[in-house]
């Protein structure tokens, strides 16, 4: 069979496929979402797959593909999980009829997350069977195999990744599809209602399973023993901690690598910890491993004592706390002046406009902000937003904080901000609390046409899904309305045009009660948006310029001050859209259009 | 022995496809090879770090402090920024291409025009390649990251893989000409 580079994601992806798949949803986040992609690219054609609005509605499309029969798995990124725990908490009592997988793509280090929670201890909590690979080879082995394991020990699963694990590449052996019918539906609520009589019998069977998984964990081919005679140094690990472990270690240590991680194989564990007086775990984040060998009676472990539970690892981490190598020789420069380099938002995008026009209001509104590329605006000079909490936050914060602001004398109104993608994955439900609440404050939708910042995914208000098939887009506007905003309450306009902005923020603060502002404008990266805007861009005219420096306040990274010559100048004309936001900026008609 | 690569640039400036096309050399050529990269903001302007390692068997994909052989910069300010990666008598391969970061554009900040003249002042072997320049005069600035694989092919001296029928599989139709012409420039400089 050939061999192929792949990602973690990747490789899941094709493990999918090759484990008889039916069924597969998510809702995109960074690290997991080439999961999908890859599915709706390569395997649709075998493989149903969807772009859910959130991940409790992906987790329960996906279940009831399984109750139903199906192999179905549904993904997400590690605080996704927590979105959807009420239906895997279910899932974990009343297990699978097709096979069910959960892939969790944990982020330790906080690449692009809001915190480094450590999914393992799901596991144990929601009494979900897991699985952990350390390279792609695993990805794509462990992922078919765990479907088997799903109906085999009828338990759901989670597939547990973090970030380097799902966004590193390496080489993978492909293989065939296996045959999946579809198992017979039948009716089954001893195991499916649950209702307080069915979860009391369940979690009785629920436990039985995980003894008898328990007992497979200690004779699978998913831990292994890579025993080194003579070795004085015994190391449990699992995950991508393993390949730093072995780039340490080499063969000075024997190592128990796991992967199957819950139930812990409990005999293995206690056999290797008894026989190495020097005994380490590496595992990033919580001590999972090391609690559980501590619980076996073995407290001369040696885990987060030495190694942090901030971040992640790599070979340097494992080192400095574990060996006496010495540190490496780097070259330095003295002094260096080394500017930072931070995301910002594109050059023409939809969200400076809007985010820029609310600086100029700054002091008539306290503003929350959500999860999205928009999240960007936080930074100077746009100071867009004072809190992100999760996603849908933007709005429910509002009901709160707008009666705290009251209850202090301040007069500032609250405002809060998300994108499309977010107001269908729980910014409605915040919306109607709103207007339930009567909540005298703003909420803002910045309509960009796409999920934007997990790199252009499909969302229930697009024309196409993950599929590419034509979809009805559902109307956000209408929504807003049937919630019952009036034409009063509601402003809709392109957030480009600065004076509609101003009128909207204006009017926005005189109302009373919710008011409602929808920005439409599609995403300057989207293709169409590049094709529709080949060729045109601004220029300034050095004749008009006198420096003034205030188009330089939209932070936009296209502009730039020439300081030799004390004019702004455009200096990335490939990127400039023609957005036109400086020009509405420039009081002396500086800026100018080119190829209209 | 392995080796340790790692490419920087800024979002949009082809490190990954850049780092691909490598990876489907080495392996090619017989290499256990990783390749690691983060993604999530890198459309966004942020600094993109991508890390290759090959050889017979390579365990972590992370290349730590120290640890490179060679750093591939396509912005001069991210090949000083990279410098902790490189390794003792490792090679730093830089475009002289300057891309401002936003604390240059609003003025907070000056860029670091002399940033190779910093590199050069401590590391020996500093080759500084035109790559954006060449791209340009070639017809597309987007070529960039071809000239400077191009350099990278021969810094690393591994014969035997037909580089050229990798990139032409790689790059769009449209552009394989144009790509083609880049990686020669690249290679002979």
């Amino acid at each position: 069979m050939s061999k192929m580079i792949m990602s973690g994601n990747e490789a899941v992806a094709r493990g999918a496929y090759e484990g008889g798949v039916h069924f597969a949803a998510a809702y995109p986040g960074t690290p997991s979402t080439e999961i999908l992609e890859n599915i709706g690219g390569l395997y649709k054609d075998d493989i149903y797959c969807e772009w859910a609005p959130n991940e409790k509605v992906a987790a329960e499309a996906a279940y009831g593909a399984a109750i139903g029969g199906m192999r179905s798995m549904v993904t997400f990124k590690h605080v996704g999980m927590n979105v959807a725990a009420d239906p895997i908490f279910t899932a974990g009592y009343a297990g699978a009829n097709g096979g069910f997988v959960l892939v969790s793509a944990d982020d330790p280090a906080c690449h692009s997350s809001q915190n480094e929670q450590d999914n393992r201890l799901y596991a144990q909590h929601a009494k979900l069977l897991m699985l952990e690979a350390s390279d792609s080879q695993e990805c794509k082995d462990f992922f078919r195999d765990a479907f088997e394991l799903s109906e085999k020990f009828d338990m759901a699963v989670l597939f547990r990744m973090t970030t380097r694990v799902c966004h590193s590449k390496s080489v993978v052996e492909l293989g065939e599809r296996v045959d999946s019918p579809v198992k017979k539906y039948e009716r089954r609520a001893d195991k499916f209602a649950m209702l307080p009589a069915t979860a009391k019998k369940r979690h009785i069977i629920v436990e039985d399973n995980i003894i008898k998984a328990r007992e497979f964990s200690n004779n699978c081919k998913y831990n292994r023993l890579e025993e080194v005679e003579g070795a004085e140094i015994g190391i449990i690990t699992s995950g991508i901690s393993y390949q730093y472990v072995k780039e340490v270690f080499g063969n000075t240590a024997s190592v128990l690598k796991l992967g199957l991680t819950f139930p812990l194989p409990d005999k293995m564990l206690a056999e290797f910890a008894a026989k190495y007086k020097t005994l380490y775990v590496v595992e990033e984040g919580e001590p999972y491993i090391e609690n559980a060998v501590k619980a076996l009676g073995f407290g001369h472990i040696i885990g987060k004592e030495k190694l942090t539970i901030q971040g992640e690892f790599n070979t340097k981490v494992v080192s400095d706390a574990l060996t006496d190598a010495a540190e490496k020789f780097t070259y330095k420069v003295e002094n260096a002046n080394i500017p930072a380099r931070p995301p910002v938002l594109c050059a023409g995008c939809p969200h400076r406009g809007f985010y820029f026009a609310l600086g100029k209001h700054s002091d008539k509104f306290v503003s929350m902000g959500d999860i999205g590329c928009y999240a960007l605006a936080v930074n100077p000079p746009l100071n867009g937003f004072d809190c992100s909490i999760c996603m849908g936050g933007g709005f429910s914060t509002l009901v709160g904080i707008s009666r705290a602001l009251k209850a202090q004398g301040d007069t500032r109104k609250a405002i809060g901000e998300l994108g499309d993608s977010t107001f269908f994955h729980s910014g409605l439900t915040s919306l109607i609390d709103i207007v339930a609440s009567e909540s005298n404050v703003v909420a803002v939708i910045l309509d960009n046409s796409i999920t934007a910042m997990t790199g252009h995914q499909q969302n229930p208000g697009t024309t196409k899904n993950l599929m590419g098939y034509d979809t009805p887009a559902i109307d956000i506007e209408g929504l807003v309305r049937a919630c019952g905003i009036d034409d009063a309450h509601l402003r809709v306009f392109d957030p480009m045009d600065q004076a509609a902005a101003d009128e909207a923020l204006t009017a926005a603060y005189e109302a009373e009660g919710p008011f409602v502002i929808i920005t439409k404008r599609p995403c300057a990266l989207l293709k169409e948006v590049i094709k529709a805007n080949a060729g045109k861009h601004v220029k300034v005219n050095p004749d008009k310029c006198v420096g003034c420096k205030l188009c330089l306040k939209i932070g936009c990274p296209s502009m730039a001050y020439d300081a030799v010559n004390k004019k702004a100048v455009i200096a990335d004309v490939d990127n400039c859209n023609q957005c036109t936001l400086c020009m509405q900026q420039c009081k002396l008609g500086a800026i100018e259009k080119v190829g209209e | 022995m392995n080796k340790s690569i790692i490419l920087v640039g800024v979002g949009g400036q082809g490190t990954i496809t850049t780092s691909s096309i490598l990876s489907k050399g080495l392996i090619e050529n017989g290499f256990d090879v990783k390749m690691s990269e983060i993604h999530g903001m890198s459309q966004r302007g942020g600094t993109v770090v991508t890390q290759i390692k090959y050889g017979e068997k390579v365990y972590s994909p992370i290349i730590g402090d120290g640890e490179a052989d060679v750093i591939v910069s396509f912005e001069k300010l991210e090949a000083l920024r990279a410098l902790p990666y490189l390794k003792e008598g490792g090679v730093i391969v830089t475009d002289t291409r300057e891309i401002y970061p936003m604390p240059v554009l609003t003025g907070e900040t000056d860029y670091p025009g002399d940033a190779i003249e910093q590199l050069k002042a401590v590391v020996p072997k500093v080759i500084v390649v035109e790559a954006a320049k060449v791209a340009e005069e070639l017809g597309n600035v987007k070529a960039q990251n071809i000239v400077l694989l191009g350099a990278l092919v021969k810094q690393l001296g591994i014969d035997g893989i037909d580089w050229k029928a990798i990139v032409a599989k790689s790059v769009p139709a449209k552009t394989v000409d144009l790509n083609l012409a880049a990686f020669d420039k690249g290679y002979n400089m």
